[in-house]
């Protein structure tokens, strides 16, 4: 019996709290830079694309939301001919980040993408590439990968020695 | 005897009542999200006032389907009854000196009456549906309701056996100097308590018991016939808290202000006192409630009849 009038007591007291409910469309809750929101595909500094249409995102994806075609440009760069994910698939887990050897896959913190048409949740290549180079503003795999490409051979990479002379080495 | 602007006053209360019951749909949820720590509605209208008109729009917009295995008849009659028990007994409640409809001698027998055939609405809503939840709701009603009601009308005895009269105008009249509630502080609680069993709110809303019975007795419902349920539980609690007011607490009775304000603000806070109720209490199990009522409550009821009318008899 007296603990029902506690809690009615209690709960009362409770008219004089802050509340705790953020009115969300008048005022927007803060979310941390490494929020897991909208997917977007960044560029290298010199503006380039990033991705190397590699498949890891694709393949880690647990909902199979990205779908990709890779091809090559004239300099021998992989890249993707389409890149598409379907967002009302995604669930927003980040594992195409992680997977990710280029940087270029970065999901943001933005949620705000509802649609009315379920179609329109499919995003294409030019929806997902931003300008800029998201969370990781100096990195550019190309200058800093080994990989042979037209503009630049081994050795000739960002902190990358030339290649040994393997005749050098004989006794 | 009559009031002495009958069709005003009938016009006037039922208008009130019926508003107020709608506007208690915005206020208990704005209530409940109060001590909730929320907001609750504020979008529709200054303060989500509107929000009752957007609510009534909706429901009269609702497909009003009976179901095929419903028995008919009774089905549509069901939600009748509980807005006619509940606004008949409104016509003995004395709001002011002069805003009443019928000054009836037995008034206090009427109410508790009329209280009583409300049995009837749930029981056969229950029944009509067709429906294991809503017959389980039904049956759950009617024992609940049949022995609250027992010791709901005993433990008003004591407030007649001091104002020695069941005409709730003569009631209202002999708290001149005191308000029952100070003689009658046990008889108050009981009815209280009673009185949340009879109009099935929260901690005693079993019949309806959202988590164990769908919506029990009304959940074959739908469009505005739920609406009366709705709206006729929601009349009962300005009722009960009506009641409460004029047998307890002096009804239009109070210093300064006029009688109306008085009369409404006692009424608003029992009304917020129910809300609070439901907002803190969970609801009890059947067996319980059941035990409570016979074996706490009756006794207690009785008990308090037998000192009180010991008390009158040794004044006399």
């Amino acid at each position: 019996m007296l603990s029902i009038l506690r809690t009615l007591w209690n709960v009362f007291l409770h008219a004089f709290r802050r509340r705790v409910t953020v009115e969300y469309p008048d005022r927007k809750a803060y979310l941390a830079p490494r929020w897991r929101g909208r997917i977007i595909l960044s560029r290298d500094p010199d503006g380039g694309e990033r991705c190397v249409a590699c498949y890891l995102c694709a393949v880690v994806c647990p909902v199979e939301c990205i779908a990709l075609q890779a091809t090559e440009d004239a300099y021998g760069r992989r890249y993707p001919e389409f890149f598409r994910i379907n967002f009302s698939r995604c669930i927003f887990c980040g594992l195409c980040e992680d997977a990710c050897p280029t940087y270029a896959i970065q999901l943001t913190p933005d949620y705000e993408m509802s649609e009315y048409n379920r179609q329109n949740l499919v995003y294409e290549k030019e929806d997902l590439l931003i300008s800029g180079t998201g969370k990781y503003p100096g990195y550019n795999f190309w200058r800093v990968a080994g990989v042979e490409i037209k503009e630049k051979t081994k050795g000739q990479s960002e902190n990358e020695a030339p290649p040994t002379d393997l005749h050098s080495l004989l006794p | 005897m009559i009031s002495p602007y009958p069709i005003a006053s009938i016009i006037g209360i039922l208008i009130v009542s019926q508003t107020l019951a709608a506007g208690l749909i915005w206020v208990e949820r704005r209530l409940l999200a109060l001590w909730q720590d929320r907001y609750g509605p504020n979008r529709v209208g200054p303060f989500g006032l509107l929000q009752v008109l957007a609510d009534s729009i909706k429901i009269f917009f609702k497909e009003d389907w009976i179901p095929p295995f419903a028995d008919k008849a009774v089905f549509i009659l069901a939600p009748a009854i509980v807005m006619i028990t509940v606004l008949m007994s409104y016509a003995v409640l004395p709001v002011t000196p002069r805003i009443f409809i019928s000054d009836l001698n037995v008034g206090l027998l009427f109410f508790l009456g009329m209280s009583s055939l409300g049995v009837y609405s749930v029981v056969l809503a229950g029944w009509a549906s067709d429906n294991k939840y809503s017959l389980l709701g039904g049956l759950r009603a009617a024992a609940q309701m049949l022995s609250y009601e027992v010791f709901m009308g005993l433990s008003l005895m004591g407030v007649v056996l001091l104002a020695g009269s069941f005409n709730l105008m003569d009631i209202v009249n002999a708290q001149q100097r005191m308000w029952f509630v100070i003689p009658q502080f046990l008889s108050f609680v009981l009815f209280l308590i009673a009185g949340v069993a009879e109009t099935r709110r929260l901690p005693f809303d079993l019949p309806e018991a959202e988590s164990e019975l769908i919506a029990g007795f009304h959940s074959e419902y739908s469009g505005m016939k739920f609406g009366m349920f709705f709206v006729g539980e929601y009349l009962g609690v300005i009722l009960i808290s009506a009641m409460i007011t004029v047998l307890f607490f002096g009804g239009w009775q109070g210093p300064v202000l006029p009688p109306i304000v008085w009369f409404l603000l006692k009424t608003l806070l029992f009304i917020a006192l129910f809300i609070l109720l439901r907002a803190a209490l969970p609801r009890p199990r059947f067996d319980q409630l059941m035990s409570w009522g016979w074996k706490v409550m009756l006794p207690l009821t009785l008990a308090n009849l037998l000192v009180t009318g010991a008390i009158v008899m040794a004044h006399r």
